[in-house]
């Protein structure tokens, strides 16, 4: 028995860890590194319909525990990730999922269309809380009913599961976790980045040449830690935990939180080998606190309170 | 690329704010390229969060000893001047693509053209160009005579020429004054050193150059686009229309990118 099998919608996992997206690029360059196969899956970097080319420099800055970036969305557009990324990815045997972007709604469709039909890709994560974009993304995830429509209207020509992953820049995340499950997501990916900004004492300026940023990293754990808690006890759909996963304990406190699976990503800039150690000492943590298959975790921190927040 | 802890061997300030650290590992056997970097946890856990990508000053493989030079600007590079030898920092590298030095050869005459922080790699890229025979001149940039560094290390390899902002030392100006005034004549150019200067060298310098870039990175190997320039001249290439610095450069051809 693998103790790690992690099932999800569309992606049979050997574990519940993939790199999170835009933390990884298409997979290419940590692939120098060490073999991919070890991953429970790959979440790629956001692809929209046409080119982007991202924001100005500089675009990351460094935060107590945590960075800002605002890189943008900047991707080679639908026919390139078609022809060139998902193609080279096919030497693996692990799920790949995409997550998609886009200005309109009839991007985000025509990119799913698309993508979901690619021979390779097991699953799409719906970005509708990027922050560093002044069109798409995040506007679309702060409102239940523009989530829930655009969820919609993704699920109706997607031809793989769709996770939504939600923005925390919301007074109250529920309602659109409730929402795009009623409109049909088959999972939920939280938390994207929380949106920050650091100022420059020397120019007067802002940091970041986007003035503001996603904030990720350590520093932003305990809030989505807060924030999968709260949602998975409202919602019946898997959630893909993220934020802040830097240790194996990270990754047992998401899934009691009520995560299904984890995504990784400040942690890779750090320790560009994060996810295989992780991975690597998992089953040792979970010998010494008596867990003996992963996924019966899920949930359990609000099970044992048998109370919502 | 290995991601290893470095024994520090050595560690002492060179100038106001310039330090020069000493390693030892055996990664260091593959750091073979001048103008590659390598990015340095300073610490374990998540203070600072983000690594340093500090540029390779020297290397001496057989001995397997990295010399780091760097500037105390922020918080982790504060913490690093702290370190004393017998200590370990982590190291990732080496990264990135560094000046070419195949077309060089002996008896061609090579410019150096190097700015505060930016001197460093120039430094281990001289020497490589001096074992092939090639003849170096070097010019060092800095803003008065107390910050300068290297200077008698960079005499051995050739000819050095100092200058100051203030006039403090050498000639009173920029580097471009002096390739100018008294560097007329080389082969090929190299260069490294903040963008204004970048930019400056390349309006004035003549025929084929390198320049080295700096920028804010993530991840250094390529992935997370934190880094990017773009192209000069977009329409050259049916190509991605921007290079990423921490892995298609630090060092690009010069009048490629946009500095």
């Amino acid at each position: 028995m693998n103790r790690l099998q992690t099932e999800l919608p569309g992606l049979s996992m050997k574990n519940p860890v993939m790199p999170a997206s835009g933390c990884f690029g298409f997979g290419q360059e940590f692939a120098k590194l060490y073999d991919l196969n070890k991953l429970g899956a790959i979440c790629v970097k956001a692809v929209t319909l046409d080119e982007r080319a991202g924001n100005p420099t500089p675009r990351v800055a460094e935060t107590p525990g945590g960075m800002l970036n605002a890189i943008g969305l900047q991707n080679p557009g639908l026919s390139h990730v078609l022809e060139n990324e998902l193609p080279w990815l096919e030497k693996y045997d692990i799920p790949v999922v995409v997550n998609i972007a886009g200005y309109e709604p009839t991007d985000y469709t025509e990119v799913a269309r698309e993508i979901s039909r690619a021979k390779n890709v097991s699953a799409i994560e719906l970005n509708i809380s990027c922050p560093n974009v002044k069109e798409g993304g995040i506007a679309f995830g702060t409102h239940a009913a523009t989530a829930a429509d655009l969820t919609e209207k993704v699920k109706a020509v997607s031809n793989v599961p769709v996770y939504v992953k939600l923005s925390p820049n919301v007074t109250d995340i529920v309602p659109i976790a409730k929402a795009v499950e009623s409109a049909g997501a088959d999972g939920l990916s939280m938390i994207n980045t929380l949106l920050g900004m650091r100022i420059d004492l020397k120019t007067g300026k802002p940091v970041l040449a986007n003035k503001t940023g996603g904030l990720s990293g350590a520093a932003i754990k305990p809030v989505a830690i807060r924030m999968i808690y709260e949602v998975s006890q409202q919602v019946d759909i898997p959630i893909i935990g993220m934020g802040g996963i830097f240790e194996v304990d990270d990754i047992l406190e998401f899934m009691m939180a009520g995560a299904s699976a984890v995504a990784v990503g400040t942690a890779n800039f750090i320790d560009p080998f994060a996810c295989p150690n992780l991975i690597e000492g998992l089953e040792k943590r979970m010998d010494e606190l008596g867990i003996d298959k992963l996924s019966s975790i899920t949930g359990r921190s609000s099970l044992l309170c048998r109370q919502t927040l | 690329m290995k991601d290893e802890y470095l024994k520090i061997k050595e560690q002492k300030q060179l100038a106001p704010n310039i330090f020069q650290v000493k390693l030892q590992g055996k990664s260091i056997r593959e750091m073979t390229a001048p103008g590659q970097f390598v990015h340095v946890k300073i610490q374990p856990g998540i203070d600072p969060s983000l690594r340093r990508p500090l540029s390779i000053a020297d290397v001496e493989a057989e001995k397997e000893e990295l010399t780091l030079i760097y500037r105390t600007e922020g918080r982790g590079t504060k913490l690093l001047a702290g370190k004393v030898p017998g200590e370990e920092i982590k190291v990732f590298g080496p990264l990135g693509k560094g000046f070419p030095t195949d077309a060089v050869k002996s008896g061609d005459t090579c410019l150096l053209v190097g700015g505060g922080v930016g001197i460093p790699p120039l430094y281990y890229l001289g020497r490589q160009l001096a074992e092939k025979g090639a003849e170096i001149i070097t010019i060092l940039g800095f803003r008065k005579a107390e910050d300068i560094f290297l200077e008698e290390e960079f005499q051995q390899l050739g000819k050095v020429i100092i200058t100051t902002e203030d006039g403090s030392k050498g000639v009173k100006g920029y580097v471009t004054d002096a390739i100018n005034q008294l560097a007329s004549s080389y082969d090929t150019y190299y260069t490294c050193g903040p963008n204004p200067m970048l930019r400056a060298v390349e309006e004035t310098a003549k025929g084929p150059g390198f320049v080295s870039m700096e920028e804010r990175m993530g991840c250094g190997i390529g992935a997370c686009l934190a880094c990017v320039c773009q192209l000069k001249d977009p329409g050259s290439t049916s190509g991605r229309k921007y290079r990423k610095i921490c892995s298609d450069g630090p060092v690009f051809p010069a009048g490629e990118v946009l500095i």
